[in-house]
């Protein structure tokens, strides 16, 4: 489904990936983990294409990424869903729109919006929601309703960035089960995500990425190199995993890593 | 045909919400179109007495020596009519000479009937196509061994020929920097309302639209600015027009001898371009605006 060969990736001076080999099948659910800036945002930006590998190979549903016309970057991501941590809505528009905003986008025909739209919200535990605006909604509602958007139009692979990461832990519990639920269903997930007791929960597939390498895949259990090494997870790995990450921000005038 | 109507109805909604927005732009462009006829109807009207005024001049006169046959004034004729620029040539006679002249004093011709021989000789009048060529057929003309003199207005040609070029010139130039500015007003003005929905764009873009769906509203919303300002532009020009001819025109014109470009062809002209100029500011503007959002 999602074939990395060798793939590195620089920004200036910074290696985001280096040299970075995966294969993720289809079905599969895969955490990817590792602390900020060691290269998993670069490696969702490669999937969409919204950046360029400087070299090496990247397959999507045997479709080649590096390389591919900007022209055909819309196709691409209309079987790739998405979903971010800060849930992304559009404030004017009600939850029915904002599901069936992503239809329209595709040319869906109108009747098509009409049946699919409630059956989505509807599978997210959210029906009842469809009139209201985003800003009505808690957090977790929110986040249902981007889950909806993302899997309207039967991606393939849903991709979620931190998912859980503005909710609180029985929300961000329930969050998941809808995520496994749509794994089931034959949906490939790949999610960024710093929750460790979710990860271990879940017992799934975890790919740990740090310092743009690849320094764990496995099922099982949340963790990477350096927080592996205490491995009674501390107060420091648990909420500031990478402490030079945080000096090289700093050193960078607070800038943030692309 | 779906997306069409989706793009229509989002450039419209798009409007209404920027509506302060677009009637900003909308004013602007006027402007703009409205300094642009000026320089138009300048550059129109120059032309046209400039045409008139080289009407006068456009012809090259070879007064043949004493003497010569028309046989030979013929083969002048069909030799100068191979030259390039020479729309046409003609023999004219004494006779035909001295009628003009007759006509052209008026009422003191009585005055050439004391003349009991016609001084005048007989002649060669070479009709020009193109001014830029005359020096070329002056010279060849003074070249034929049955030639006695050459009549050509240079200078003045020339001197005429100068400024019309120069204004035709500079009102381009004027033109070009006008269409800039308009352009660059109508893509910040666009550029705000597509910064108020940066975020909706770039969830577009992770959907899956392509650039064309997406631009496709603002570009309409500019090209709607676009027809509406030069509406509005072709409207005041074409009263101010009117009004100007209808009082100044009639009496200092004729004064002149020298007519103005006519309303009804200047405005059916100027539909045109106002609508193409109009058109084409607002969807430059829009798209170069747009560019930078969806490079996502």
């Amino acid at each position: 489904m999602i074939i990395f060969d060798k793939v590195s990736k620089s920004y200036k001076s910074n290696i985001a990936l280096k040299d970075v080999s995966v294969h993720i099948r289809k079905g599969d659910f895969v955490f990817l983990v590792g602390p900020s800036g060691a290269g998993k945002s670069t490696f969702i930006k490669l999937i969409l294409k919204e950046i360029n590998a400087d070299s090496g190979s990247i397959k999507v549903q045997g479709e080649e990424v590096t390389g591919m016309s900007a022209r055909n970057v819309p196709k691409l991501r209309r079987n790739i869903g998405i979903v971010f941590q800060d849930f992304r809505l559009l404030p004017k528009k009600t939850v029915y729109e904002n599901v069936a905003f992503a239809m329209e986008i595709v040319h869906q025909p109108r009747k098509t919006v009409k049946r699919t739209v409630p059956a989505v919200l509807r599978m997210m535990g959210i029906a009842d929601k469809a009139d209201k605006y985003p800003d009505e909604l808690s957090a977790g509602e929110q986040q249902r309703v981007a889950i909806a958007r993302a899997i309207v139009n039967k991606p393939k692979v849903l991709i979620a960035d931190e998912p859980t990461g503005n909710l609180d832990p029985d929300t961000a519990w329930e969050i998941m089960q809808l995520l496994n639920m749509i794994n089931s269903r034959g949906t490939t997930i790949v999610m960024v995500t710093h929750a460790k007791d979710i990860v271990d929960k879940m017992n799934k597939r975890v790919i740990a990425i740090e310092s743009g390498r690849i320094v764990r895949d496995e099922f099982g259990m949340y963790g990477y190199k350096e927080a592996l090494e205490d491995s009674e997870p501390t107060f420091d790995t648990m909420h500031a995993p990478d402490r030079k990450a945080i000096k090289r921000k700093f050193r960078k005038g607070g800038k943030e890593e692309q | 045909m779906k997306s069409f109507f989706y793009t229509l109805k989002q450039s419209f909604l798009q409007f209404g919400r920027n509506l302060n927005m677009a009637v900003a732009s909308i004013f602007a462009i006027t402007c703009m179109l409205l300094i642009l006829s000026l320089f138009f109807i300048i550059v129109i009207n120059v032309n046209m007495a400039a045409e008139k005024v080289k009407g006068d001049y456009d012809s090259i006169e070879i007064f043949l020596k004493e003497g010569t046959t028309e046989e030979s004034a013929e083969e002048i004729i069909s030799d100068i009519e191979t030259q390039a620029g020479v729309d046409s040539a003609h023999f004219k006679t004494k006779d035909q000479a001295m009628e003009e002249f007759r006509s052209r004093w008026g009422e003191n011709g009585y005055l050439l009937d004391s003349l009991t021989d016609n001084p005048l000789p007989d002649s060669v009048v070479i009709v020009i196509g193109d001014l830029e060529k005359a020096d070329a057929i002056a010279e060849k003309a003074a070249g034929y061994s049955q030639t006695e003199d050459v009549k050509y207005y240079k200078s003045t040609v020339d001197k005429l020929l100068k400024v019309t070029n120069f204004i035709q010139f500079g009102a381009i130039v004027l033109m070009v920097v006008l269409i800039i500015i308009s352009i660059v007003v109508v893509s910040n003005t666009i550029k705000l309302t597509v910064f108020n929905r940066a975020d909706e764009i770039s969830i577009m873009k992770y959907i899956g639209a392509t650039n064309w769906f997406i631009r496709g509203p603002f570009l309409v919303e500019g090209i709607i600015i676009g027809m509406i300002s030069g509406g509005i532009a072709l409207g005041i020009t074409a009263l101010v027009y009117s009004n100007l001819i209808e009082a100044v025109g009639e009496q200092v014109f004729s004064m002149l001898s020298m007519p103005m470009v006519p309303v009804s062809f200047l405005m059916y002209n100027f539909a045109w371009i106002f609508m193409a100029l109009g058109i084409s500011i607002g969807s430059c503007g829009s798209i170069i605006s747009m560019k930078r959002f969806l490079r996502v």
